[in-house]
């Protein structure tokens, strides 16, 4: 078991590299591989219509007109190490972990994004574990009651759930429930350190929305998985040995279904984590994936890089977490 | 009912309504199995075989079978018993080994732990002592250093290892009635013969009751008391094992030798198949239902196609539902290899007689 996580995290190390050269090449290498030149490469850096001794500047600063190899090797540092962008008269700092500094926002892109997580995470941790009890114990139901009216009735809705966009979903919830009756009246965050209660009233439409989507599949998933598992040689044998009915389904079936939602869970949520961007859109919540939006629609390639980089570590690290965990469920990983 | 009777099968039909119409999946069974005893119920696949097992152990619960007819237990009725009481004979004074050791056991928990937990549901132990019983039934069917295996995980087990921690659970709470639905089917064939004796080594101990499922004959041959040859959900045969293999009575019986091989007689034909594939259980043919399959149906005065046969006494003990006559039997079974014309040449149809 502590070989197999070793491994893992190797491999997980591994991934990150390839993963920052990958990210390196889109923003640095493919410009060049396209003919721009590192003046160019430069002006895309600079506020609108710069002057030519800012462009210069720039390029100095980010060491443009260096080798490509040498590019990558100051990019690492700066993520690791930090970094100063000098440039004759003036010396910029950007502490590790630098994933860039824009020019346009004048400051660092690292603490923007840290002081955007929070929203973020609280955000998708809240909905995942909505969706997570809600989906998987309506998926259970539906499938032990296979056939019935509740089975009908949330597999219908689980339909609905999966269809519906979140930006129409959320502006629904937010029209009905914070205009109409007012009980969620203004959905803004606020920090879970500052009030822990306001923190989850004003969420409560933003979870739940997002919820509804990914609990809609997850039903589904999970009753179509309890149904397969019900039916395994496995049960029967539970079965024959005169185990309770209860002591079937939720210790030998429960746990067969759930094992490969883990890994669909873990996915999801890293996923979620480098931003939810259309919830975060729909309810004004600033957050990675509204940071993204902003970064895109002002070309802060220096952003843009961060938080690719950002979300990328985020899927890398639950796919590390989804792996040890499938080790610890199922047996015929570990040996 | 006599006192050394464990297991009593009267009339059982197990039905099966589906959108293609009624699958008649067991049509009117009836046998009886009596203490310490072994019986051999053999067919093809589709023959019902283990629809009946599965009916004995009330594992038909939450499917749509209609089970109608009766299943006594040591003189317990079990078809319409309430569930509660089914689940309480199960694993305790009944147990069943499958056909695929490796599916059927879980994945995700140890083999002892398997193997505890059939102890413990009815018997009030700790889990100490469930974990101890697990591991003396796991040194019983011979699996080496029992008490390191027990930690083991299923598919950690070779498939004859699977199948002992079967047999180690099914025998865990020392049953009266041990079903073993094709014990041996998914193995190799050289572990096939150590699970079956070993099954016939346990019974010997535990003086268990026994059912051994199995489409091939040569499995029941020296385990059997008695064989019952299943055919369309209808009992084809039945009798003591010598009985069938020395004097069979019916022609699929004897189709189902000729399509074995044997090693204790010298034989210079081939092997002969019964041609053809199981009916349908949905238009089960009418009349005899091997018919459409039998070389012989043409001999009995159209009597095969129409009616159905009744079982009937040939020996003592020994049961027969096929139309033809006594005599027809007797010197047909001297040529297995005459065919239905020859036959007729030979003056063997029964309009003649």
């Amino acid at each position: 078991m502590i070989t197999f996580i070793i491994r893992r995290l190797f491999a997980t190390v591994f991934l990150l590299i390839v993963v920052s050269m990958i990210t390196f090449a889109i923003f640095f290498l493919i410009p060049r591989l396209a003919g721009q030149n590192s003046y160019e490469l430069a002006t895309q850096y600079v506020g609108r219509n710069p002057t030519r001794a800012a462009v210069l500047a720039i390029e100095d600063k980010l060491g443009l007109n260096a080798p490509v190899y040498l590019q990558y090797g100051r990019f690492l540092k700066a993520i690791v190490l930090g970094t100063h962008y000098n440039s004759g008269t003036s010396t910029t700092y950007c502490p590790p972990p630098c994933f860039g500094y824009s020019f346009k926002s004048q400051q660092p892109v690292w603490p923007q994004m840290v002081s955007d997580l929070p929203v973020t995470l609280s955000l998708a941790i809240g909905a995942a574990v909505i969706w997570l009890v809600g989906g998987v114990t309506i998926g259970i139901i539906s499938a032990l009651k296979r056939g019935t009216l509740f089975d009908r009735f949330s597999m219908g809705l689980a339909l609905v759930g999966v269809s519906l966009p979140i930006f129409f979903t959320g502006l629904i919830a937010l029209e009905l429930f914070s205009y109409k009756w007012p009980i969620f009246p203004n959905v803004q965050y606020v920090s879970f350190a500052t009030n822990p209660l306001l923190w989850a009233r004003n969420l409560v439409l933003p979870w739940v929305v997002l919820a509804l989507l990914y609990a809609a599949l997850y039903a589904r998933l999970t009753r179509a998985g309890m149904l397969e598992t019900m039916s395994e040689d496995f049960i029967r044998t539970a079965r024959a040995k005169g185990l309770r009915e209860r002591t079937v389904i939720f210790k030998h079936g429960l746990r067969a279904t759930l094992t490969p939602i883990i890994t669909i869970f873990g996915m999801d949520l890293g996923l979620l984590l480098g931003g939810a961007i259309i919830t975060e859109v729909t309810f004004s919540l600033h957050g990675l994936g509204l940071f993204t939006i902003e970064a895109v629609q002002n070309q802060d390639l220096p952003e843009i890089l961060g938080v690719t980089m950002l979300a990328a570590f985020f899927i890398v690290l639950a796919n590390l977490v989804v792996d040890i965990l499938y080790a610890v469920v199922d047996p015929r990983v570990r040996h | 009912m006599p006192a050394d009777t464990l297991l009593e099968v009267d009339d059982l039909h197990i039905h099966f309504p589906t959108d293609d119409g009624l699958v008649k999946a067991v049509d009117g069974l009836s046998f009886r199995l009596d203490r310490g005893s072994t019986l051999g119920i053999v067919g093809e696949s589709g023959s019902g075989k283990s629809v009946t097992s599965l009916g004995i152990m009330g594992l038909h619960q939450g499917s749509n079978a209609r089970i109608t007819g009766h299943i006594r237990l040591d003189g317990e009725e079990l078809v319409g018993a309430p569930a509660a009481r089914i689940r309480e004979l199960r694993g305790s004074k009944m147990a069943m080994i499958f056909q695929d050791p490796l599916s059927s056991l879980h994945p995700f928990y140890t083999v002892g732990a398997q193997i505890a937990e059939a102890y413990l549901v009815h018997n009030q132990v700790g889990k100490k002592v469930a974990r101890k019983h697990a591991i003396d039934m796991l040194g019983r069917v011979g699996i080496p250093q029992p008490a390191t295996r027990v930690d083991d995980y299923p598919h950690q087990f070779s498939g004859g290892m699977r199948q002992r921690a079967m047999i180690a659970m099914a025998l865990s709470c020392d049953p009266e009635l041990l079903i073993a639905d094709e014990p041996t089917t998914a193995l190799d064939v050289t572990v096939q013969a150590q699970i079956l004796d070993l099954i016939w080594d346990l019974q010997q101990e535990y003086h268990s009751a026994v059912i051994i499922i199995t489409h091939d004959l040569g499995v029941v041959a020296e385990l059997s008391d008695d064989i019952l040859v299943m055919y369309a959900g209808r009992m084809a045969e039945y009798g003591q094992a010598e009985e069938i293999f020395d004097e069979p009575g019916h022609p699929y019986t004897w189709g189902l030798l000729a399509s074995m091989p044997r090693l204790d007689e010298e034989r210079l034909e081939r092997l002969i198949p019964i041609k053809g594939t199981p009916p349908s259980l949905i238009h089960v043919p009418a009349g005899c239902p091997f018919h459409p399959r039998c070389r012989y149906a043409g001999l009995t005065d159209g009597r095969s196609q129409t009616e159905i046969p009744a079982l009937r006494e040939v020996a003592p003990r020994h049961l027969v539902a096929c139309h033809l006559t006594a005599d027809q039997r007797r010197r047909l079974r001297a040529r297995p290899d005459l065919d239905e014309a020859e036959a007729r040449g030979a003056g063997l149809t029964q309009g003649e007689q």
